[in-house]
């Protein structure tokens, strides 16, 4: 990670009143990485990246994106930055050209230059038959295209995604994750969050998990795989008999148990695994890779947020 | 006393309010056809069915016909709904609906700046719906004054104000619903007793006092009346000054409480 830094936190804190939104958190963003940001609903991944591109004023901390104080640069860094926000905010009384022209004119791009590139936009995402239609006779998954087109509208050297594939089916969120992995080949620094784990894994280079305004994990996805659950994880139905298999072969070991199943991580017990696969169940039970959603729930929990 | 001061806090706008103004009258110009026929048709029917109909029992005003005691109210009554229907329904929807607002702001472009595109394209219905008015009542040959082509310049002042003024309640309502409460109780009031349909010394002191003093409209009127028929007062000029300052206070205050509500 020799890449110049892009946005440096240090204690970032946001309150409403007393509410903590976001609780003196600290990371750093390296020019041309895809960096993610997890967590459940409300744990304050919307309100830090609003206050990134100063949208939101911050309560307290420091705050620099492009070597750019957010206090007093707002509107330059704004300029900079290309924003898809989880919401459909599109025009929908124009059509998709129009959407992206009249956008341009926020960013000062003159009219000539900004006509070139929303034409090129249309073409790099595919919406060239959509291109005067009204976007109310838009497909969810064009919109979610015109809204990252819109994003792109001013060459940014930051691209925010809020839950860019939320809605999506597989051929649109594929469309899409070909499209980020792009514009990171150009030399562009993504910012992401998003509620699927596989998303996070194929396209973040780092990533921070923020729980209850705090950063609780951070680090390269598959490190934190490792590091928390290990390389496998065994899948097996609740029941008594391999409970009290699990706590005489592995008397320390942490397994979860939620709703019908247990799962044992690889780094907790893994000498079980061949054992309760011959002994127990061989069709019912599953022994699979560990991935990103298990240190998700392991660190965040089951429980639900809203 | 801090707190207040706070919410008279004096914007910082850039030419980037007409971008935003821009987009509105955009999307208007989409739509010309339907927006022109409502401010066309309105005035004949109200000076067919109360200007004729009525005004053949009521005889002269002021010394003035009836229907011409009413025509220039006509105009006033478009600027205020024009603009203040532009920045409550129809601001409320791109503010909470459709999330322009957000779209705008994540751009160079302030929300300060946002707001007040919004008022200036407010204060431009005005001018624009107004002047469909005053050429109407003018074919009618109820313009005898040359001075009612100052009325456009302005139906855009009258705009602005009752613009600042809806804005501020876009600002503060829970819902779109709520804007029932100031379509009611504050503008149709307004429609009626401000020296629309009959002159305001007709009603008792007190109601006199509160149209003059707290009825924006009350201003709009006596100074559309005047231009229109060429009859001046020193209440005009009193007028054109409690506008001059009412306007930029709600101005201001609609931009520092929609701050409040969209950047917390």
């Amino acid at each position: 990670m020799e890449s110049p830094i892009v946005i440096e936190a240090t204690d970032l804190t946001k309150k409403y009143g007393d509410l903590i939104a976001v609780d003196a958190i600290s990371f750093k963003v390296y020019k041309g990485e895809c960096f993610g940001f997890l967590g459940p609903n409300g744990a304050g991944k919307t309100t830090t990246i609003k206050m990134i591109h100063c949208v939101l004023p911050i309560t307290s901390g420091e705050l620099y994106v492009s070597g750019m104080n957010v206090k007093e640069k707002g509107r330059e860094i704004k300029s900079i930055i290309g924003v898809a926000p989880q919401e459909t905010n599109l025009d929908p009384d124009f059509t998709t050209i129009r959407n992206l022209l009249v956008y341009s004119r926020y960013f000062d791009i003159p009219e000539e230059k900004a006509l070139k590139k929303a034409q090129e936009l249309i073409e790099f995402l595919h919406l060239e038959e959509k291109k005067d239609v009204i976007i109310d006779n838009l497909s969810s998954g064009m919109k979610r295209r015109l809204i990252l087109a819109r994003a792109l509208i001013n060459d940014p050297e930051i691209l925010i995604l809020d839950e860019p594939t939320t809605g999506l089916d597989p051929q649109a969120r594929h469309l899409i994750w070909d499209t980020i992995r792009d514009l990171k080949k150009r030399g562009v620094t993504i910012i992401l969050t998003t509620h699927y784990m596989e998303e996070a894994a194929q396209l973040c280079d780092r990533l921070i998990i923020m729980d209850y305004g705090k950063i609780i994990e951070k680090g390269k996805p598959s490190d934190l795989v490792k590091k928390h659950i290990g390389d496998k994880v065994l899948e097996v139905p609740n029941n008594k008999e391999i409970i009290n298999y699990l706590n005489t072969t592995c008397p320390d070991a942490k397994y979860e148990v939620a709703g019908e199943k247990i799962y044992v991580s690889s780094s907790q017990c893994e000498i079980a695994f061949p054992e309760i696969l011959e002994k127990f169940f061989p069709h019912e039970a599953l022994v699979r890779d560990a991935n990103l959603e298990d240190v998700f729930l392991k660190l965040t929990g089951r429980r639900l947020r809203d | 006393m801090e707190s207040i001061i706070a919410y008279f806090k004096v914007p910082r706008l850039s030419y980037r309010v007409w971008k935003v103004w821009k987009r509105d009258k955009d999307v208007f110009m989409k739509t010309l056809k339907v927006n022109f026929l409502p401010p066309l048709l309105e005035p004949i029917l109200y000076l067919a069915a109360f200007g004729v109909g009525l005004g053949i029992f009521v005889g002269k005003i002021d010394g003035m016909p009836y229907i011409q005691f009413m025509a220039p109210a006509l105009v006033a009554i478009s600027m205020m709904y024009s603009s203040f229907f532009e920045c409550t329904y129809s601001s409320f929807v791109r503010m909470y609906y459709q999330k322009t607002f957000d779209a705008i702001i994540a751009t160079p472009v302030s929300l300060d700046e946002v707001i007040a595109g919004e008022i200036l394209w407010g204060a431009t219905r005005s001018l624009i719906n107004s002047s469909i008015v005053l050429g109407v009542i003018a074919i009618a040959r109820l313009t005898p004054s040359p001075f009612f082509l100052l009325v456009p310049f302005f139906s855009f002042l009258a705009g602005l104000m009752f613009a600042s003024i809806a804005m501020c309640f876009t600002a503060i309502v829970p819902g779109i619903d709520s804007f029932n409460y100031p379509a009611f109780l504050f503008i149709t009031p307004m429609v009626l007793f401000c020296g629309t349909f009959f002159p305001i010394t007709i009603l008792p002191a007190t109601l006199q006092s509160v149209a003059q003093l707290f009825l924006p409209l009350t201003h709009v009127i006596i100074i559309a009346r005047s231009l229109t028929i060429g009859v001046f007062h020193f209440s005009m000029l009193l007028s054109f000054i409690w506008i001059i300052v009412v306007t930029p206070v709600f101005f201001i205050l609609s931009i520092n409480l929609m701050k409040k509500r969209l950047l917390k």
